[in-house]
């Protein structure tokens, strides 16, 4: 703070004179406006008409009477308006800015008709902004001078030193980092592992962990594990920094929106002294990562919004493609990032919608920055986050825990899988053995054993159940319904399955068919058992099934690994599926196969095939199996896509819900439970969490009369008008941006946590930098003097300051860990800091 | 001014436009939505002003007139629809489809018996039973099985009827909403003939369902706002003009009541009546106290009347429905209570606060996934669990989904021995630390350090038993009531919900939910959850039956355990205490399983690849099948399709000024392109966010908005599109034949849709126009 006062007081005496003169330009309009308004409160709509014409400008058409003649003229008559808008706009006084205003509120507001309207007001404070110096109130100035550049160094510093002090407290593990040290481990391994979230976070933190010397060795078992002699340091530093960075990035942003520096200052001081955000940057998490991208693409968005009036330049380029790159970054760490895809895919819509509606553009032009967009903003993001998964198929190449969750096709890429570099027969025949796996995620292979089916469970024939392991018990051996030969004789012809064809499945060690009838499965019970019936592969007509490859036509053949087939039941005309249900003891709780009735065409009634042993036919290498780049990628997209809407939350399970997050209702516990333990408690500041609240409340209020104000028309100063814009759409797109990451959450069914919610509360804390500046300009500008304003406001934004830091003083602890009692002892330094019942520290 | 002034006439509403079709669109007329100032607004409103300067006695200076015009094209329509519809109504006489499930709560309804149905609000289930106890239905069907022959005391006529009525009124409807968008007589027609022979709504209105119900209110609300919207032109604040306005918060409410789908149009017309209202602020013409009027009349009418509505729908249902039944179980002891018979027999006449020594069960609040009570007997927890964790081997504490003597506990001062009540009672209030002694064992409720059977993180609840084992006891237990008033508020029966914190460790008596194996009898289990996790309803815990406890003897304590409860109190539940749990209850139960034969993702709907076979004769051919009249499925998608593009062509030209269309007609094509396309969107893509199981069925309102859009966009094409007077001639022949070709097509499916008459195999293989259709055909 104290590097800023000095700068501050510095630039105050040369841009003092400016806002004097504003408000006595100012002055004379409120007297205008006061007189309207005094008239409008009484006066019969006769009298009201008198005297708005009285108030605008002469010659300007009474509002009340529309009649637009005819439909061709209004086109004409709005390319004429704005025309006298661009030649109003241009020369800046006040009377030129505001004749087309009234002119537009005669119109009764034509909304987007010919949206000179929106054109207009993104272009004007433009231009205002490239005069600021003269107009705007001394601080704003600062922004272009140096004293932004201290400032800016000055939040930096602050952020990194709040991120770095004890990071490398506690030495153990800590909540989440028992997974994303795990995977950045597997990384550095080269294994194979699952997970819902796409690969780059986890890379990254994989990558850092490899330069800064860890071997990836340390297990990660589970929270509290004490680290000992391995190198964590790299990759709690590496989070660390992408968390520091935030700071100066929403520095940067509200400066780059408001120009104004307090409300720049104010939002970085908020962010530096949230414990939330230092906690959740402290540790080994894909979070710091990913709102390191989110602010990122923000910020080389506003960027490039910026440099609007430069298209096509150096800068333009630079920071339409650093917003391309970073929306892929974000989108490459987690599926959140999609939130901000579409906050700058709606700017995009909105700005090439001005661009369009200038008719000075030629549609070629328009052509070219149409193009430019999908260029950096599709094209771009597009081939960036495949090659990230090009990179992470290539790095994990090796068998791993992972690998279950996967198609036989996807596991035959990775080295030490069974499937790896194995060679069986590629087409189906008669005799040939075979293992069968479902197609739903995790869906196990076609199974059976000896046991039978308990009393009470439907027939007592022998089980068949779906198995997540390779087993002997596995194999399954196809034969002709009618025929009972032994097809691998060497007397016999090799005979090829065909799809539609009528087979057989005998279990090769227990010599039962695989059989259904209409009992009711054990479990889910609109569906029919599915049995092993007979002996010695003879049975009844209960055990022919009709073999059929999905999107086939009949007589092709039936391959190993890549059909995906559905088994009819020939009697009754359910498919065999797996319901994915875990059967009771007696099944040795393996999963419940049925017979579905209902013909849908869904994973887990479909099935592959993927050992095959058939000693007549010639071996072929699998690597002509293997599937393509574009198959691998969107498998793992459906895996991901299933293994997150499978994150369901449990009968009678306390869990988070979106509404307590930004009231900071409830923390989460980083480390430690009991009184000696090192505790850390992931908890927003709550002074701050609550002033970001406040401001969201405060802020639809003062959009919500400005707009009712502006859209009656009533006169406004320029400075408030510049003020307004600033809230309007500076404020607009962040609120926009706090809406799209915080509203979905309602809508998810998945388990959700505190933590997703600090993405939107990095717009929240830019939204009250620039809320709070806006107002204490705007009431003290109307109350006061100019020179008791500017103490005033000065007061107020020290004040706001203050309170943070205050409040961060007192709450420290959470994010840098407490020892000794727990709060609700009376002994404890955070005793009287339990504000919430539901807070745990 | 030669306009004849509106008069009596007008108010049948309908015909003063039908003639004028022609004259509509070249006069000047301002289709734009209403508080934009359209050229219209001066010649009505000057009209008016006129007439309102005559003198009182200029009234009489002309003779009275009565003057009726009948629309007979509307009639006409209005009669075939109604003909359409209830035509052989009662047949057939057998369970259709879902009357299988409705007909079971017309049957509780007219019983007055109370049940919870999780499919909506009670409005539907209301109008449906209305019909049944109109035809005189006494309630006695077994509805359990689709296909089953209807007994001769089921009114089936009478019970079809509301909905077949509702049904045929969208066609009449449809009409209007065209002729109140602005568009011409002809269009308008088209309109009501393809909902008339739309297959899919015949059947669905056909049947005991609430589908067109739904429809009809969906309709009848956006008239009344086209309706509305029209008169803000002319008369803001007249009599026609409250009365829409007042009808279209009605008719809104009425639509969420039958169904919850019908928030979307509610949705949909709040966010068009807050576009309009917007523009309405920018009028400079207005007072600011009359925008403020104007506010505070769409306030009162789309917010305030729909809420009060929607109230009264659920005071209505709870006021008939009285006496207990077969959902009692779900609701809180407290809301059983208040029904008739049931629990209210049991603790009619408890003592209302709990004393110590008193004898209670305890109730999860909670009830998931089942009801039940806070239970132990005599088997102990075994010494080693399955995975080799050791227990407490001490007496298991469940939770048990039935009445049992084995739910009693006694509330126990830990200070003394006493298991009695003192006279007089001392109270048990908030904070008041207790024991919960097992009133059959005689055992302390106890929990400590050990891992729970199936929760590991939570601790085991235990009976104490001390078994040498270096174990102490630890039963002492804080009562705190959660829904208190004041932190001095007495434990109460029933109303109460009361949490048990554990004084040594904190823990919370929590229901876990999980079923313990079969050493626990499948019972669910009970854990101590330390890791409190604030507040949620398997930690609470009420009162329901209680007793003061007066045997010392603990023999005498058994033979008085089993023995019912007597005294008397009521307790009755205010209506919105009830409300908001029924209200609840309704929004997140639950069925398991939803699995479904005919269930059909909302992908398939558009393309209508799927069909739902709603009844099959036992013995001939003949079938009900939910199918559509597939010419007009198709017609509405590509009528959407050509609307999306024709709209964003004009909009990117208008961007750069080039006008395609006149002023009026791109407002007008705007307003009724957000109207059908919203109401056909709003209706349909939320159901990809939903995770319950859908049905063809649910697409219908949607699909009668798009329907809509039809003949909008034909009239668009023909006025703007064919420039000469062949190319016109030529459009209105295709369109002749293409509607042609919809009557074929609705003659085909008739049979499917009507149930007669039967068809041959051949016949029905005929019928089965796409792969994925499922058309049953007999093998004989």
């Amino acid at each position: 703070m104290y590097a800023a006062a000095p700068a501050t007081g510095a630039a105050q005496p040369e841009s003092h004179p400016p806002p004097l003169r504003g408000f006595q330009a100012a002055g004379d309009v409120r007297s205008g406006q006061l007189q309207l308004s005094s008239v409008c409160t009484r006066c019969s709509p006769l009298m009201r008409g008198v005297s708005r014409r009285h108030a605008m400008s002469p010659g300007t058409h009474p509002p009340a009477c529309p009649a637009t003649p005819s439909p061709v003229m209004t086109c004409s008559m709005d390319s004429v308006s704005r025309g006298a808008v661009q030649e109003g706009a241009r020369p800046g006084p006040e009377v030129g800015l505001r004749m087309p205003r009234a002119l537009r509120g005669g119109q009764a507001e034509p909304g987007p008709r010919c949206g000179a309207l929106r054109q207009r007001e993104s272009r004007v404070p433009a231009e205002g902004q490239s005069r600021c110096p003269d107009s705007a109130p001394a601080l704003a100035a600062l922004g272009d001078v140096g004293g932004g550049w201290a400032a800016l160094g000055f939040v930096t510093v602050l952020g990194f030193a709040s991120r770095f002090y004890r990071l490398p407290q506690p030495p153990h593990v800590c909540w989440d980092e028992t997974h994303f040290g795990k995977m950045g481990s597997y990384y550095i391994n080269r294994t194979f592992f699952f997970d819902v979230h796409p690969p780059l976070g986890k890379m990254l933190i994989g990558l850092a962990g490899y330069l800064s010397g860890y071997d990836g060795t340390f297990p990660f078992q589970k929270p509290g594990d004490r680290y000992e002699q391995h190198n964590y340091i790299g990759m709690r530093g590496f989070c660390a920094f992408l968390g520091s960075c935030l700071v100066p990035f929403v520095y940067l942003t509200v400066l780059e929106l408001s120009k104004s520096l307090p409300a720049a200052l104010l939002s970085a001081f908020i962010l530096i002294f949230d414990t939330g955000c230092i906690t959740l940057s402290q540790y080994i998490l894909l979070d710091p990562i990913l709102m390191f991208f989110i602010m990122a693409a923000v910020l080389s968005m506003v960027k490039y919004n910026s440099c609007a009036d430069r298209p096509f330049s150096l800068p333009w380029w630079f920071w339409l493609s650093l917003t391309g790159v970073n929306l892929a970054g974000a989108m490459g760490v987690k599926f959140v990032g999609l939130f901000v895809v579409i906050l700058v895919g709606l700017n995009t819509i909105s700005d090439l919608w001005d661009l369009l509606g200038d008719l000075s553009l030629s549609l070629i032009m328009f052509g070219k920055h149409l193009l430019a967009r999908v260029l950096c903003l599709i094209l771009l993001p597009l081939s960036l986050y495949m090659a990230l998964f090009a990179v992470h198929f290539a790095i994990l190449n090796k068998s791993g825990p992972g690998d279950g969750f996967y198609s036989s096709a996807f596991q035959s890429r990775l080295i030490g899988n069974n499937l790896h570099n194995v060679s069986i027969p590629e087409h189906l025949a008669y005799g040939s053995v075979i293992t069968m796996k479902n197609l739903r995620m995790a869906g196990g292979y076609l199974h059976s054993h000896w046991h039978l089916y308990p009393e009470g469970v439907g027939a007592r024939q022998q089980q068949v159940t779906a198995y997540l392991h390779k087993d002997l018990n596995n194999l399954w051996i196809i034969k002709k319904y009618d025929s009972n030969t032994d097809h691998l004789d060497p007397s016999c012809t090799v005979e090829f399955v065909r799809h539609g064809d009528i087979i057989r499945l005998e279990h090769k060690e227990t010599s039962r068919n695989l059989h259904s009838h209409q009992h009711e499965a054990p479990l889910t019970r609109k569906h029919f058992q599915v049995t092993g019936y007979g002996i010695n592969g003879t049975g009844d007509s209960n055990d022919f099934w009709r073999i059929e490859v999905v999107g086939r036509k009949s007589g092709k053949l039936i391959k190993v690994l890549r059909s995906q087939i559905r088994l009819t039941h020939v009697a009754t005309g359910c498919l065999l599926g797996s319901s994915g249900k875990t059967l009771p003891k007696w099944g040795w709780e393996q999963v419940e196969v049925t017979c579905t009735p209902y013909l849908k065409e869904n994973p887990s009634s479909l099935w592959n095939i993927e050992d095959h042993i058939n000693p007549k036919l010639p071996n072929i290498s699998l690597d002509v199996l293997k599937p393509s780049f574009t198959e691998i990628l969107l498998e793992s997209h459906m895996v991901m896509i299933r293994g997150n809407s499978g994150l369901k939350p449990k009968e009678n399970e306390v869990t988070s819900k979106p509404w307590h997050w930004p009231i900071n209702y409830q923390g989460l516990r980083f480390s430690g439970i009991n009184e000696t333990d090192y505790r850390v408690y992931l908890l927003g500041n709550p002074v701050v969490w609550w002033l970001n609240l406040v401001t969201i409340g405060v802020y639809f209020l003062m959009t919500t009369s400005t707009a009712v104000a502006m859209k009656r028309g009533v006169q406004q100063m320029t400075e408030h008008r510049e003020l307004f814009q600033v809230l309007l759409q500076g404020g607009g797109q962040i609120m926009l941006g706090w809406l799209l990451h915080y509203l979905p959450f309602f809508m998810m069914g998945r388990v959700l946590y505190f933590h997703h919610y600090f993405p939107a509360m990095l717009f929240s804390s830019m939204l009250t930098g620039i809320t709070w500046d806006t107002l204490l300009k705007f009431c003290t500008g109307h109350l006061l003097s100019s020179t008791m304003a500017w103490k005033v406001y000065t007061c107020g934004v020290l004040t706001l300051v203050l309170l943070i830091v205050y409040s961060f003083y007192l709450f420290h602890p959470l994010s840098y860990g407490m020892v000794g009692p727990m709060a609700s002892d009376p002994n404890s330094p955070m005793a009287g800091l339990r504000w919430l019942e539901s807070w745990e520290f | 001014m030669s306009h004849p002034p509106p008069r009596a006439g007008k108010e049948g509403g309908l015909p003063a436009q039908a003639p004028a079709g022609q004259v509509q669109r070249r006069a000047p007329l301002c289709p734009a939505p209403c508080g934009r100032p359209g050229p219209a607004q001066s010649w009505p409103r000057g009209q008016r002003r006129a007439g309102r300067r005559m003198p009182v006695l200029g009234a009489l200076k002309r003779p009275v007139l009565l003057r009726a015009e009948i629309n007979v094209s509307l009639v006409a329509l209005a009669v075939a629809a109604v003909a359409s519809r209830l035509w052989g109504l009662a047949g057939p006489r057998a369970v259709v489809f879902d009357e299988v499930y409705y007909g079971q709560f017309v049957s509780l309804y007219v019983k007055r018996i109370f049940f919870v149905d999780d499919s909506g609000p009670p409005l539907g289930h209301a109008l449906l039973a209305l019909g049944g106890y109109l035809g005189g239905f006494d309630g006695n069907f077994l509805w359990n099985r689709i296909g089953a022959e209807y007994t001769m005391n089921v009114p089936v006529w009478s019970l079809r009827l509301l909905p077949a009525v509702a049904g045929a009124l969208c066609v009449p409807l449809a009409y209007q909403i065209l002729v109140e968008l602005r568009f011409s007589h002809c269009a308008a027609l088209g309109a009501a003939l393809l909902i008339l022979l739309e297959n899919s709504l015949i059947t669905q209105s056909r049947l005991m369902l609430l589908e067109s119900i739904l429809i009809f209110f969906i309709l009848l609300a956006v008239l009344s706002y086209l309706k509305f919207c029209n008169s803000q032109k002319r008369s803001p604040f007249s009599a026609t003009w409250w009365f829409w306005l007042l009808l279209t918060g009605v008719a809104c409410s009425c639509a969420v009541g039958v169904k919850y789908m019908g928030l979307f149009t509610y949705v949909l017309l709040l966010v068009i009546a807050g576009i309009h209202f917007w523009h309405l602020i920018g009028d400079q013409a207005l007072s600011k106290v009359s925008v403020l009027c104007h506010l505070l009349a769409r306030g009162l009418a789309l917010v305030v009347i729909p809420v009060a509505m929607y109230l009264s729908f659920f005071y209505l249902h709870l006021t008939l429905l009285y006496r207990s039944g077969p959902h009692d179980q779900i609701m809180t002891s407290a809301f059983q209570a208040s029904l008739e018979g049931g629990l209210a027999r049991i603790t009619q006449g408890q003592p209302l606060e709990i004393a110590y020594g008193s004898q209670i069960t305890l109730r999860n609040v909670l009830g998931k996934p089942m009801p039940c009570w806070l239970h132990s007997h005599k088997n102990t927890y075994p010494i080693r669990y399955e995975n080799g964790r050791g227990s407490s081997h001490q007496q298991q504490v469940t939770c048990y989904p039935f009445k049992d003597v084995n739910n009693w506990w006694i509330v126990k001062d830990p200070g003394t021995q006493q298991l009695v009540v003192s006279n007089p009672p001392r109270p048990i209030r908030h904070g008041h630390i207790v024991q919960l002694v097992h009133g059959i064992t005689t055992r302390y409720l106890n929990t400590h350090d050990v891992a729970a059977p199936l929760s590991p993180h939570a601790q085991e609840v235990s009976c104490y038993i001390d078994y040498n084992i270096s174990m102490p006891a630890q039963n002492l237990w804080r009562v705190e009531i959660v829904n208190r008033e004041s932190d001095a508020d007495v434990w109460k029966t029933i109303l109460s919900e009361v949490r048990f914190v554990h004084v040594n460790t904190s823990a919370m008596l929590k229901l876990s939910g999980v079923a313990l194996p079969d050493w626990g009898y499948r019972q669910l289990e009970v854990v101590g959850e330390k890791l409190s996790k604030g507040y949620h309803q398997s930690m609470l815990w009420n009162v329901e039956e209680h007793r003061y406890g007066k045997s010392q003897e603990q023999k005498e304590r058994e033979v008085e355990l089993h023995s019912p409860t007597q005294i008397d109190i009521s307790k009755n539940l205010s209506f919105m205490a009830k409300f908001t749990e029924l209200q609840w209850k309704i929004l997140t139960l639950k069925n398991e399983d939803t699995e479904h034969k005919y269930s059909s993702s909302p992908l398939a709907w558009i393309t209508m690849d799927t069909n739902i076979v709603y009844w099959l004769h036992p013995a001939s051919g003949a079938q009900i099948h939910l199918i559509g009249n597939m010419l007009i499925w198709t017609s509405a998608n590509a009528a959407t399709l050509a609307y999306l593009c024709l709209f964003l062509w004009y909009l990117l030209r208008r961007r750069r000024r080039i006008c395609d269309v006149p002023e009026d007609v791109w407002w007008a094509w705007v307003f009724a392109g957000g109207l059908c396309v919203g109401g056909w969107a709003a209706n349909y893509l939320p159901f990809f966010l939903m995770e319950k199981t859908l049905f063809l069925y649910h697409y219908l309102p949607a699909l009668t908005f798009q329907i809509l859009l039809i003949p909008v966009v034909l009239q668009h094409l023909n006025d703007h599109f064919c420039r000469s007077q062949l190319s016109k001639h030529m459009f209105q022949a295709l369109i002749v034949a293409w509607f042609s070709s919809v009557y074929l097509t609705y003659r085909t499916f008739s049979p499917l849709t009507y149930g007669e008459p039967p068809l041959s195999p051949a016949e029905l293989r005929a019928l089965r126009w796409k792969e994925s259709w499922d058309i049953l055909i007999r093998k004989h």
